[in-house]
């Protein structure tokens, strides 16, 4: 019993994480189909933004909280300029955005690299998260439900956002027909512009997020990149639901092999897995079905 | 029709001409040991680059694995090297090291030099077909297939990383004494090695231009610019895909199994996701979609890495980085067209913008010219 | 409707490239061609996420008929076409001469004989057009074929290139043509891949009146052999060219018959009140 909760609780978490990683892509992947490489890059910069802010500000806590919204920024930022100077070029080439960005990702890394050195650097948790809270028997680390939280909390806001306001409707409809969007007086090019900032400011908070789980550097973003787009894959184009099940399904699924196997042969299961599910539903969980050819 | 066959023809023979004489006559006297057996390794992974083109730049089909194929044949390799060092019933040192000194029975057939070739032959080009039969059917396409063969490429190397007894773990398989009773310590042997690895592009080269110009690749193209309209023609698309990718999966497969001799070592760092993107460099700089421009951006690239990143490591990433950056983003038909761009401006200029058009009989001649000019610019 | 615009014979001349005379040869060759196939459509229905876009469509179209599907904007017209060809998924059933076609891949569709064109003139821009016919004709080539270059021009795809006007052009790529050559040229691809069902959405949009006149004629001369379904707006090419009408409304059939027949019927009338049936034509389908 203990044990299963426990996996469970393992599989929770690292769907969390997914799920942190998969937000912004579901955005700037799922929504407007750019394949952004350099996404984990932005989760990077998250994680040294916290390491920089946590220089600057002494107490944990705080810096944490203001590393979560400089974070944000940071990421947001990086989009934009992605978007600005090159992605905005190439829409009607998806597959190139991704040979771009992975070209940007690399020069990040190197640049991640010269500032602040190739070796990993560390981010103190605040006091007020360390240590593991007993749930139904078992301990969990307060850093891991405080990401759950969080991931929780970024999926709320982003649906209010999409649903509710105003650059939601907009995005919204841009992704549902562009022409038809341009043609209601909506700026698409703001749009994107914003739509893109949104999803990298999301990286961004990952990022910062990420800090919590251990050591951080330059390659952090590489280990998380092809998770995090089988999850916007799986979970179907364009959907949140979508990303929300898979990230926490994939989380579950790989806590649950690695319970009766290890870690790598888990990994290569999933793989598996994932190729057969997408037999069932090439669309992914939460698929639009459209009249289009193309 | 003749006249042209008969000039096609020769420019081909001079074209194998000037590569046989740059492979087999220039390079092996004018470098030196190390630099030809560098040239080997660079050729090794230009075999990918050719499947790579025929693949993405032909087929449309962004295969970010690639890493996985060439993983597979050069560990199959490996695996009978250090079989063949160990002696008869012998058990490979890595093995002795991190294991419990027995050999794994899937390891055993592969003490047979017959029974590895043919493993290197058929076994990651068997996957490739597997995979791309159950993706390509379901018609998982674009960057769902670009997404899904990068993660195959991760979950191989965390494979191989988490099987460190049967698989070397992070270091690989090295330390190879000799190559198919051959000692590798003998300069004489690896020059052997670099004619066998020329001589293999040089067939791969060979055997592109045929697919592409047969049917079969002005299909594969068909099928890159509008998959669902040859559906429409009476084709299953998947099935078109499916042999173009198992092509680049044995091409890759062959490079692996040669590099894994030549550099002496394989491990997860040569097949990983950032290996596996970093084999469609040269692909995109040369020319993707071009028969030459793989080959030549692949061991172009190849050659700058290695004088570019022992001197300025940190520069060498940014110059890759801004490499991929400009190439893909302004010159997406690579460098190789360049020279063309002015040809190219005037022949779109020219193109009918719509109906209006037609009413005008075309001078039928002058159409003619610029048309084939295109064409012979997308051969 | 259109008005003639007063063209004067010889600039008419020299537009019309179509040769019907070539036809033959490309449709009519082979004796057993001439088989008696036609088309029966019982209770289609296509539905997309809850949208009944087609619902309950019988159709009957014989060969040597040159149907016509009209009717406004979805009505259902091109998704009829899409689910006879196994574009869009639907409940029913489609046979064309006795095969069965509902729940069958697109492709093996295509090889029980039913070709189609799309609304946007759907070419290879990047080969040839001998290429592109070469394609049509081949679905039924074997691998060792396939991996062959071609060496001479198949003496169907040289019949559709007179055809189709398109033989001096043979080597340029299709993506140079103009509007209209490329639909003949999609014409040609399915005489080439032998279809026997033709069904073709919209062929004479955006082509200029003499084209029209000819690409009508050719239809007419396929019709006379083959089974040919037409989706169009435009009212006077239909009034010139249809056998037979099948009015579409809201996914159901309306009206049926000779072009009289459905032009007097007092439901068609009343669908088509002050809409100008005719100046709808220019205005697109939902993609």
């Amino acid at each position: 019993m203990d044990a299963l909760v426990s996996q469970l609780f393992a599989g929770l978490s690292l769907g969390s994480v997914l799920l942190l990683a998969a937000l912004g892509l579901a955005l700037t992947f799922g929504q407007m189909g750019v394949i952004n490489m350099a996404h984990g890059e932005f989760m990077m910069a998250g994680a040294y933004t916290a390491f920089v802010v946590q220089k600057v500000v002494a107490d944990a806590g705080v810096s944490l909280l203001v590393s979560l919204v400089i974070g944000f920024l940071v990421g947001g930022l990086l989009g934009l300029l992605l978007e600005v100077t090159l992605i905005s070029r190439m829409y009607h080439r998806p597959l190139d955005t991704l040979l771009v960005t992975f070209g940007v990702a690399l020069v990040l890394q190197q640049l991640a690299r010269d500032v602040f050195g190739a070796p990993n650097v560390d981010v103190r948790a605040p006091a007020w998260l360390s240590g593991a809270v007993q749930v139904l028997g078992v301990g969990v680390p307060r850093t891991r439900l405080f990401i759950l939280a969080l991931a929780v909390l970024a999926v709320v806001a982003m649906a209010l956002a999409l649903k509710l306001t105003p650059l939601g409707r907009r995005i919204r409809a841009t992704v549902a027909n562009r022409d038809l969007a341009e043609t209601a007086g909506i700026s698409t090019r703001a749009t994107d512009r914003l739509t893109f900032f949104l999803g990298s400011g999301v990286a961004g908070v990952a990022g910062v997020a990420l800090t919590l789980l251990g050591s951080i550097g330059p390659t952090l973003g590489t280990a998380y990149i092809v998770d995090a787009f089988l999850v916007v894959v799986v979970g179907g184009i364009g959907q949140l639901k979508g990303a929300v099940i898979a990230a926490f399904g994939l989380g579950l699924l790989q806590a649950g092999i690695e319970y009766s196997s290890t870690a790598s042969i888990a990994k290569v299961l999933v793989f598996v897995i994932i190729v057969a599910f997408l037999q069932v539903r090439p669309q992914g969980l939460v698929a639009v079905r459209t009249r289009s050819l193309a | 029709m003749s006249a042209l066959w008969s000039n096609e023809r020769a420019r081909l023979l001079v074209g194998i001409g000037a590569a046989g004489l740059l492979l087999f006559v220039v390079a092996p006297n004018v470098l030196s040991d190390f630099r030809l057996n560098l040239l080997a390794k660079f050729i090794c992974l230009a075999m990918v680059a050719v499947g790579i083109g025929l693949a993405w730049g032909r087929g449309g089909m962004l295969t970010l694995g690639q890493g996985v194929f060439f993983g597979l044949g050069g560990y199959l390799m490996a695996m009978h090297l250090k079989l063949a060092d160990a002696g008869p019933d012998g058990v490979p040192d890595f093995m002795l090291l991190y294991g419990d000194g027995t050999v794994p029975a899937w390891w055993e057939p592969m003490r047979s030099p017959v029974v590895t070739i043919l493993a290197i032959l058929l076994l990651p080009a068997g996957l490739a077909a597997l995979l791309g039969l159950a993706v390509f059917k379901r018609r998982v396409r674009g960057a769902y297939f670009a997404i899904l063969s990068q993660a195959l490429a991760a979950a191989f190397v965390i494979l191989l990383i988490g099987q460190q007894k049967v698989t070397g773990g992070t270091n690989g398989l090295n330390g190879f004494r000799s190559f198919f009773g051959f000692s590798l310590a003998d300069p004489v042997n690896k020059e052997m090695l670099y004619y066998i690895a020329a001589g293999t592009l040089l067939v791969m080269v060979l055997t592109v231009r045929l697919i592409m110009r047969s049917r079969y690749g002005e299909l594969l193209v068909a099928v890159r610019d509008q998959e669902n309209r040859v559906r429409f023609l009476g084709y299953d698309p998947a099935l078109v895909k499916v042999l173009a990718y198992t092509v680049a999966a044995l091409f890759a497969a062959i490079g692996g199994a040669l590099f894994a001799p030549v550099v002496g070592i394989i491990s997860p760092a040569d097949v990983g996701v950032v290996p596996s993107i970093a084999f469609l460099v040269g692909v995109a700089i040369g020319g993707r979609a071009t028969l030459l421009g793989p080959v030549i951006g692949s061991l172009a690239v190849s050659w700058a890495e290695t004088s570019l990143s022992e001197r300025f490591p940190s520069f060498w990433t940014y110059f890759l980085g801004g490499l991929f950056i400009l190439v893909v983003a302004f010159l997406p038909d690579g460098l190789a067209t360049v020279g063309r761009l002015r040809l190219g401006r005037r022949s779109s200029s020219d193109e009918p913008a719509g109906p209006d058009t037609s009413d005008e009989p075309a001078p039928a001649d002058d159409e003619h010219d610029e048309a084939t000019a295109t064409a012979g610019r997308t051969a | 409707m259109t008005t003639h615009p007063a063209t004067p014979a010889p600039d008419e001349g020299a537009q019309v490239q179509l040769d019907p005379q070539a036809l033959e040869a490309v449709i009519a060759a082979p004796g057993e061609r001439f088989r008696h196939d036609y088309l029966e459509v019982r209770g289609l229905r296509v539905e997309f996420d809850g949208f009944v876009a087609v619902d309950g469509v019988d159709l009957t179209v014989t060969q040597g008929d040159l149907r016509f599907l009209i009717g406004p904007n979805g009505a259902g017209k091109t998704t009829i076409v899409d689910a006879i060809t196994g574009l869009a998924r639907c409940s029913g059933s489609v046979q064309f001469g006795r095969v069965e076609l509902v729940g069958k891949p697109a492709h093996q569709i295509v090889r029980a004989g039913v070709g189609r064109t799309f609304q946007t003139a759907s070419v290879f821009d990047e080969l040839s057009v001998l290429q592109n016919l070469d394609i049509a004709a081949g679905s039924r080539r074997g691998l060792p074929t396939l991996l062959r270059r071609r060496r001479s021009v198949p003496e169907e795809v040289e019949q559709a290139l007179e055809t189709i006007g398109l033989t001096a052009l043979a080597d340029s790529p299709a993506g140079v043509l103009a509007h209209g050559q490329k639909q003949w040229l999609e014409i040609g691809m399915l005489l080439v891949q032998d279809a026997h069902l033709l069904l073709l959405d919209e062929p004479v949009a955006g082509m200029s009146h003499a084209e029209r006149e000819q690409t009508g004629l050719l239809l007419q001369r396929i019709g006379e052999q083959r089974t040919v379904v037409v989706v169009e707006h435009d009212m006077e090419f239909l009034r010139t060219f249809a056998s037979s009408v099948t009015v579409l409304h809201q996914g159901r059939v309306l009206s049926e018959g000779t072009v009289a027949q459905v032009q007097a019927d007092p439901k068609v009338v009343e669908v088509y009140l002050g809409r100008g049936a005719g100046a709808r034509g220019s205005a697109t389908e939902v993609e």
